[in-house]
């Protein structure tokens, strides 16, 4: 299974990469996405998986016993889920505002000034 | 020693506050602080003249061993009381030069500012603090240079020459870097004691070569000479003061200090005196070649640090006392010759050696002065000059094999500088005097009891040379000599070697200056040179450095994300691959993965199909759709895999990035693709190579043991100390709780961002 995860994350990258060096702001915003998943997965991977012990504590118990799940990538991949949103929100607006101001969803047309232009 | 250091920088930062006071009359006062700070370092003259060297230091970064330690002996002496003493009187002189100047208390700022580097270089122990007020210097005289800011010329001097003290200055705190790895401490006194540690270390060269630079740059040695004559656009107070007194002598002072600790081969030896033979001869036959009187001192100048730099380089006990006593009689002629070449520049408004002449009749105080210093310079009998001129006689002839060519060498430059002196010292004041300057009246003493009280001072040590011996020559012999030999500066020898060859300098200097008339044509013929002058070419490699850089510049920063993003790619990817594949194994445990069920495989290969689709798709919002299909799908990869939590994040997370892109897509163009088939091609491959690394790394990286030290202390006190159950909203909440509130604020500004973005309503010239 991890061998699997781990291809998948490589898929992810390569896609992510893929897309952010398109031209089309869209689809740079589509290659973050991707690009953040494939990190997610990465931390989490690195975390070794577990199935089926999430790291709660049991009603009876005061201490984790036994096998549970790392919590920690968990906790990291929480944090970068929720700030990620924040990124793509905020981007996906500016593009569309953009587009609304210049008309252009080709990155190569924005890379000048407005002195230069 | 520390407020004597600080005193300067004190006056210059009070300047700043009260400047304007200090613009009229009570200009004068601000020499009180050069003189005092003179008085202060007299009275230790008579403990430092019995060969005591007192210390004091001050606790500043103590663990980079870094402290202002501050040492005084028989050198930072010498310099200290020329710091002070030609700083006093080019204070006072410039109250006068400089009257009503609009900016003359900003003047006085810089001066200060730069005197107290001075002195705080001169006085450090400390490699590191010495570093730190050498850059100070070079700082200060950027600004003095400059300080007519509104011509272009005196800009373009001031910008080289801080270029090339600058470099100097970088050399520098290598040199004292490596000096300092090599000797376990900055402190230059405690370095004597690893003195054959540091010789015999293999960085000695390096060292040596980086702290030549450091020295050669700042002392205006050949190839780096031509700052100097450029620095003269500066006012004459400051040619005086930094360009010819002090701040050029630091590269001598830094020689002299590192004598000891550094004087270890015949490397050492051969270097300087090349070097420094090289610079007094070729900027002393400059000399014949310039008519502006401050070319002509500016050259001379260079050529004295050449002697200096080839004395410490023989670097016998006699050469280095003579270098002292050297120091000293260039410091009062030079420093007068210059305040001589200012009043006669402030009188009749030109400075060109072709035009002046008679002067005496008008200024005859300055006269006297420019005769003396005129004589210090040649060495004539019975001022200091004389006496110097013999000690550098005697060392050049006791210097084993090459002791002929030194000496003839020594010769050559003295006759030359010879002349030198008199065309700016007698020349101007002798002949007829033409009629447009016979109105001219006498400045302000304030202006010529400054230069004849150093050449008066020439005189009386000339007489009684016994006061120097006592005062600097002594002690410095006794710090920076090993093998300490007892000594006597006398005026008078008796009939020997050196006093012919004496002689013979002051014909020959006569005859040259009777025969030789300064001649614009001269000065017009040496300029076709400069296609190879070393300044020509330094400038050029500075010029070719510079598109370099834009060339280089222009080459990564196009202004295209996707250059920049393939650069750092395949940065990376060489790199990683590099230190992957030079160390790669793959010992992963086969049992203890994870067993593969039906139900993952399936979300797996929908997760997959989507990835896949949103890249290739021609559709966005199919695009959009099947991004919300990978991270549904990872909602549930999450559930599978023990982590509720972020199954709930990522599915409310995924619905509203899906939501949020639908409703803006209608406004977006059409989906087009822009590249064309190779470009996508080529960035298709860099990024499945990419991918492909990243699963290398992953597999290398589960193959190693994992630390789960941290995630242990998290599940045994999750409950005990935050009482809570579910361990990683624990972690969220109450560990990193304050990590979690500043996220929260990112996504506040962020939604702030989207708010203003949609509200925005620009206004139709911006919208243009």
């Amino acid at each position: 299974m991890e061998i699997i995860l781990a291809i998948i994350t490589g898929v992810l990258y390569a896609s992510g990469i893929y897309m952010i060096l398109r031209r089309s702001m869209v689809k740079l915003i589509l290659g973050i996405i991707l690009l953040g998943n494939g990190v997610n997965l990465l931390i989490f991977l690195l975390g070794r998986i577990t199935k089926g012990e999430p790291p709660i504590i049991d009603s009876t118990e005061k201490v984790l016993q036994g096998v549970y799940a790392d919590p920690i990538p968990q906790a990291l991949i929480l944090t970068a889920i929720v700030i990620s949103f924040g990124l793509q929100a905020f981007a996906i607006i500016l593009v569309k505002r953009t587009y609304k101001v210049l008309k252009t969803d080709d990155l190569d047309q924005l890379n000048t000034t407005d002195e230069d232009s | 020693m520390l407020a004597a250091v600080l005193l300067g920088f004190l006056f210059s930062l009070f300047l700043v506050f009260s400047g304007t006071y200090f613009r009229g009359k009570l200009a004068v006062l601000s020499s009180l602080i050069p003189l005092s700070l003179f008085v202060y370092f007299l009275s230790y003259l008579p403990e430092v003249s019995n060969g005591e060297v007192i210390y004091q230091s001050y606790e500043w970064i103590p663990s980079f061993g870094v402290n202002l330690s501050f040492t005084l002996d028989g050198l930072a002496l010498l310099f200290a009381l020329m710091i002070t003493g030609v700083g006093s009187l080019v204070f006072l002189y410039t109250s006068a030069y400089l009257k009503d100047h609009k900016y003359l208390d900003r003047f006085y700022g810089y001066l200060s500012l730069f005197m107290a580097a001075m002195l705080g270089l001169v006085l450090s122990d400390n490699l590191m603090s010495m570093f730190i007020f050498w850059e100070l210097t070079s700082i200060s005289s950027f600004y003095l240079i400059g300080f007519n800011n509104d011509k272009a010329d005196s800009r373009k001097s001031a910008l080289v020459a801080l270029g090339i003290t600058g470099i100097g200055g970088l050399l520098l705190l290598g040199g004292a870097v490596l000096l300092g790895d090599v000797a376990g401490t900055y402190r230059i006194s405690e370095m004597l004691s690893s003195r054959e540690a540091i010789a015999d270390s293999s960085s000695y060269l390096l060292i040596l070569l980086l702290i030549f630079g450091a020295a050669f740059t700042k002392s205006a040695q050949f190839p780096f000479h031509f700052w100097l004559p450029g620095a003269m656009k500066a006012p004459t107070p400051v040619s005086t003061y930094l360009h010819s007194a002090t701040m050029v002598k630091a590269g001598i002072y830094l020689l002299f200090r590192m004598t000891p600790v550094l004087n270890g081969g015949d490397i050492w030896h051969t270097i300087l005196i090349i070097v420094g033979a090289v610079t007094m001869l070729y900027s002393a036959i400059h000399i014949i070649f310039r008519t502006d009187l401050k070319g002509i001192l500016a050259y001379s100048t260079i050529s004295a640090l050449g002697i200096l730099v080839f004395l410490i380089g023989i670097g016998t006990q006699a050469a280095l006392v003579a270098a002292a006593v050297f120091i000293v009689v260039h410091a009062l002629y030079k420093a007068s010759l210059f305040l001589i070449t200012g009043i006669i520049d402030h009188e009749t408004g030109t400075r060109d050696i072709t035009q002046l002449a008679g002067l005496r009749k008008v200024l005859m105080p300055v006269a006297i002065a420019g005769f003396i210093a005129a004589l210090i310079s040649g060495g004539v009998p019975p001022t200091l000059g004389f006496v110097g001129k013999d000690l550098i006689y005697e060392a050049t002839l006791h210097y084993g094999g090459s002791a002929v060519l030194l000496t003839v060498l020594a010769i050559l430059t003295k006759i030359l500088l010879f002349y030198g002196g008199f065309l700016a010292g007698v020349k101007p004041f002798m002949g007829k005097l033409p009629e447009k300057y016979s109105k001219l009246h006498l400045p302000s003493p304030l202006m010529w009891v400054p230069p004849l009280l150093m050449t008066i001072a020439g005189i009386v040590f000339g007489i009684f040379p016994g006061l120097i011996e006592t005062a600097i020559a002594k002690p410095i012999a006794m710090t920076q000599v090993i093998d300490y030999e007892s000594f006597h500066l006398k005026l008078w020898h008796g009939f020997n070697t050196v006093l012919g060859l004496s002689a013979i300098t002051i014909t020959l200097g006569l005859v040259l200056y009777f025969a030789l008339k300064p001649k614009h044509s001269l000065e017009t013929a040496i300029a076709k040179l400069d296609v190879i002058a070393p300044k020509t070419l330094l400038l050029q490699l500075s010029t070719g450095f510079e598109k370099f850089s834009t060339l280089w510049t222009n080459f990564f920063q196009t202004g295209y994300l996707r250059h920049y993003l393939s650069t750092i790619v395949a940065f990376l990817i060489v790199l990683l691959g590099f230190l992957l594949f030079s160390d790669f194994s793959l010992n992963i445990d086969f049992n203890t993965l994870t067993e593969l069920t039906i139900y993952e495989l399936s979300i797996l290969t929908m997760l997959l199909i989507g990835v896949l689709y949103t890249v290739f798709t021609k559709s966005r919002l199919a695009a959009v759709a099947a991004l919300g299909v990978v991270g549904l799908s990872f909602s549930l990869l999450f559930l599978f895999y023990s982590a509720p939590d972020l199954a709930m994040t990522q599915f409310s997370v995924d619905t509203l990035t899906v939501i949020l892109f639908v409703l803006v897509l209608y406004k977006l163009p059409k989906y087009l693709n822009l590249s064309d088939t190779k470009i996508r091609i080529k960035h298709g491959v860099l990024s499945i190579s990419f991918g492909v690394l990243i699963t290398l790394l992953i597999l290398r990286v589960l193959g190693e043991p994992k630390n789960a030290e941290v995630s242990e202390y998290y599940a045994e006190n999750a409950y005990k100390l935050a009482h809570g159950k579910n361990i990683v909203n624990v972690i969220l909440v109450d560990f990193r709780g304050i990590d979690t509130m500043i996220e929260i604020s990112v996504l506040i500004v962020a939604a702030l961002g989207v708010f203003g973005l949609l509200k925005l309503r620009l206004k139709t010239r911006d919208k243009k």
